[in-house]
């Protein structure tokens, strides 16, 4: 039948045309991996290893070591973490067990709205509103916590309102959203009769979301976290406008820093000099293996969750 | 056991006070969200407002210390927005395509979905590098195209993403029907589960188009910036994002207001876009 050949032919381009496109995706990435590593090995070859351990940043010497901007990330995503997910669990909590109904939906589509909002927004918010805020604030800081031995070094630092903590803090507000909005997803999967039997042993609405929805929902809950993770080291905007472009490595929070994101928006464009140049890619290449790690190990949680609820059913 | 006993039990009355502590701060955290987010919109439209006139759409961005607007850079903004979206389109409904109808759980498909996800959060900074090493030193120019492929980039995964959940959507009782028919699987794919699917698909577009619509990353190391009116997408453009960015963080006052009068203007647009893309899905899937 030559009316089923054709077919047959039209349905290998068909299939062959989408896959090309796929195939596509894929090319992108290797190309992202190909160019960040052609552009950084003139740093690889040449500092080799010691780049990630140097803080020296001389353009003017054209020495070059990675050690400051990296921290800086470190620091501002841990930062970022430590006071987004207690704020994104409560968030999910009042969203899947407390919230109205008639509610939900408003609340939770505001909750999606603040990830939408543009990070170039929460950067001059964070430079014209925070800043200045938490500038006000710092002496009283700096004077009371700043004492205390040991921890209160973290509280000291030039009283600028820029710095570290400050873009740890913008990228906090950042992250709440996509964690939040993941944990509210991964609570809701939870079985209804799980819960119920709970509630009928006579637990608390408390007790029912600590020892039966977290524990079924542990590995979305730390997938959730690694994505707003993820998120968080590759932030550029928000982080440019306040953390104060110094290359800079100190347990002092009003510090001001750089990132590796910060470091790339405000020199790439002036770099002229190659070694420069290189150094600066081999910190785009250190923050998008950084960043693939997390979202990987992101994913394979969030899948792993999938495929337990496959099974269940 | 009576009501009251159960009342005066200490370990009852602890679990009590702690679900009733616990329940409150959740409560207190939502607050907290909320917020910022009311904090964030009142400090952009009050700011952004004083900056609305007609002066901000129909004049240039100005020198520093004068007064002016900001209508090359919306210009740019909706060329440069414009022409990603039209590269990223068809590559992510075909791709979306491809994991739904074609791949499903082949190697190629698997690898594809995990390597989309990893792009959909990608740092977009990474993918300005990417896109000035493959066509801006290349070319030895900042242009208006690179600008729009790094956006394109970024908006693939988030069509790819929609189109394909979409596609799983539809029931597969309506493929075997039309593959009943006699149809070739192309036909299938667009007279009948593509069909069924627009307005998921459409969604996936629009929350792309937002997506991209305040990305600043990936515009700073590609389509740079252009004090003055161009639609040669081939050289420098001006664009809201970088202008913003720049004039912000300039001590001008003038450009301070004009960039909080951008920063209105992109959030209007995405969050119009967001809620539009809601209304969509909803209306096309019930």
């Amino acid at each position: 039948m030559s009316h089923s050949n054709s077919f047959r032919r039209q349905d290998a381009i068909f299939a062959r045309t989408t896959q090309f496109f796929a195939l596509l995706v894929l090319a992108t990435l290797a190309g992202i991996i190909a160019t960040l590593v052609i552009g950084s090995w003139q740093t690889l070859t040449q500092t080799g290893p010691k780049f990630f351990v140097s803080d020296v940043w001389d353009p003017v010497q054209n020495l070059y070591g990675g050690m400051a901007p990296l921290w800086g990330t470190v620091v501002t995503a841990t930062i970022a973490l430590l006071v987004g997910v207690p704020l994104s669990f409560g968030i999910a909590i009042f969203l899947t067990e407390m919230c109205p109904p008639a509610l939900k939906r408003p609340l939770g589509t505001a909750v999606e709205l603040l990830a939408a909002v543009p990070s170039i927004i929460y950067g001059m918010w964070g430079l014209f509103i925070l800043t200045p805020l938490i500038a006000s604030i710092q002496p009283t800081l700096t004077a009371t916590l700043g004492q205390i031995p040991v921890v209160g070094v973290i509280f000291q630092g030039p009283p600028m309102g820029i710095g570290v903590l400050t873009a740890g803090l913008i990228l906090s507000v950042m992250v709440i959203p996509f964690i939040a909005s993941v944990m509210r997803d991964v609570f809701e999967t939870t079985p209804a009769i799980l819960k119920e039997s709970a509630y009928g042993l006579g637990a608390t609405t408390w007790e029912v979301v600590w020892n039966v929805v977290l524990p079924y929902t542990k590995a979305g809950v730390i997938g959730g976290i690694m994505l707003g993770l993820g998120r968080a080291l590759g932030e550029t905007m928000a982080v440019t406008f306040v953390i104060g472009n110094a290359y800079n490595i100190s347990m002092q929070l009003f510090e001001p820093g750089n990132s590796i994101a910060s470091s790339l928006a405000n020199e790439f464009n002036e770099a002229s000099d190659p070694a420069h140049m290189s150094a600066l890619i081999t910190l785009g290449l250190t923050l998008f293996a950084l960043s693939f790690v997390v979202l990987s190990l992101s994913r394979w949680m969030l899948s792993s969750l999938k495929s337990k609820e496959g099974k269940r059913t | 056991m009576s009501a009251k006993d159960l009342a005066s039990n200490p370990i009852y009355k602890r679990r009590l006070w702690v679900n009733r502590i616990n329940m409150a701060m959740s409560f207190v955290t939502m607050a907290i969200g909320m917020a910022f987010l009311t904090w964030i919109l009142i400090t952009l439209f009050g700011k952004g407002f004083a900056a609305f006139g007609t002066a901000l759409f129909t004049q240039m961005t100005p020198p520093p210390g004068a007064a002016g607007g900001l209508a090359n850079a919306i210009f740019g903004s909706m060329m440069i927005v414009g022409a990603a979206i039209f590269i990223a389109t068809p590559i992510g409904i075909m791709t979306g395509i491809y994991l739904a109808e074609v791949g499903q759980n082949s190697t190629v498909a698997k690898l594809t979905r995990f390597i989309n996800d990893i792009l959909l959060s990608a740092p977009s900074i990474v993918i300005g590098l990417f896109v000035y090493a493959v066509i801006v030193a290349q070319v030895k120019h900042y242009s208006g195209w690179a600008g729009a492929v790094a956006l394109a980039i970024i908006a693939v995964p988030v069509v790819v993403r929609t189109t394909e959940t979409m596609l799983l959507l539809v029931p597969n009782s309506m493929r075997e029907a039309a593959v009943a028919l006699g149809a070739p699987q192309w036909r299938v794919v667009t007279m009948v589960t593509l069909r069924a699917v627009k307005g998921g698909v459409v969604t996936g577009v629009l929350l792309a188009l937002a997506r991209i619509s305040g990305e600043t990353a990936p515009l700073l190391f590609t389509a740079l910036n252009n004090q003055f009116w161009s639609a040669d997408m081939s050289g420098p453009m001006a664009n809201l994002p970088v202008v913003i960015f720049q004039f912000a963080m300039s001590p001008y006052e003038e450009w301070q207001q004009l960039a909080w009068g951008g920063a209105l203007l992109i959030t209007l647009a995405v969050l119009v876009l967001n809620i539009l893309a809601r209304v969509v899905f909803r209306q096309k899937t019930n």
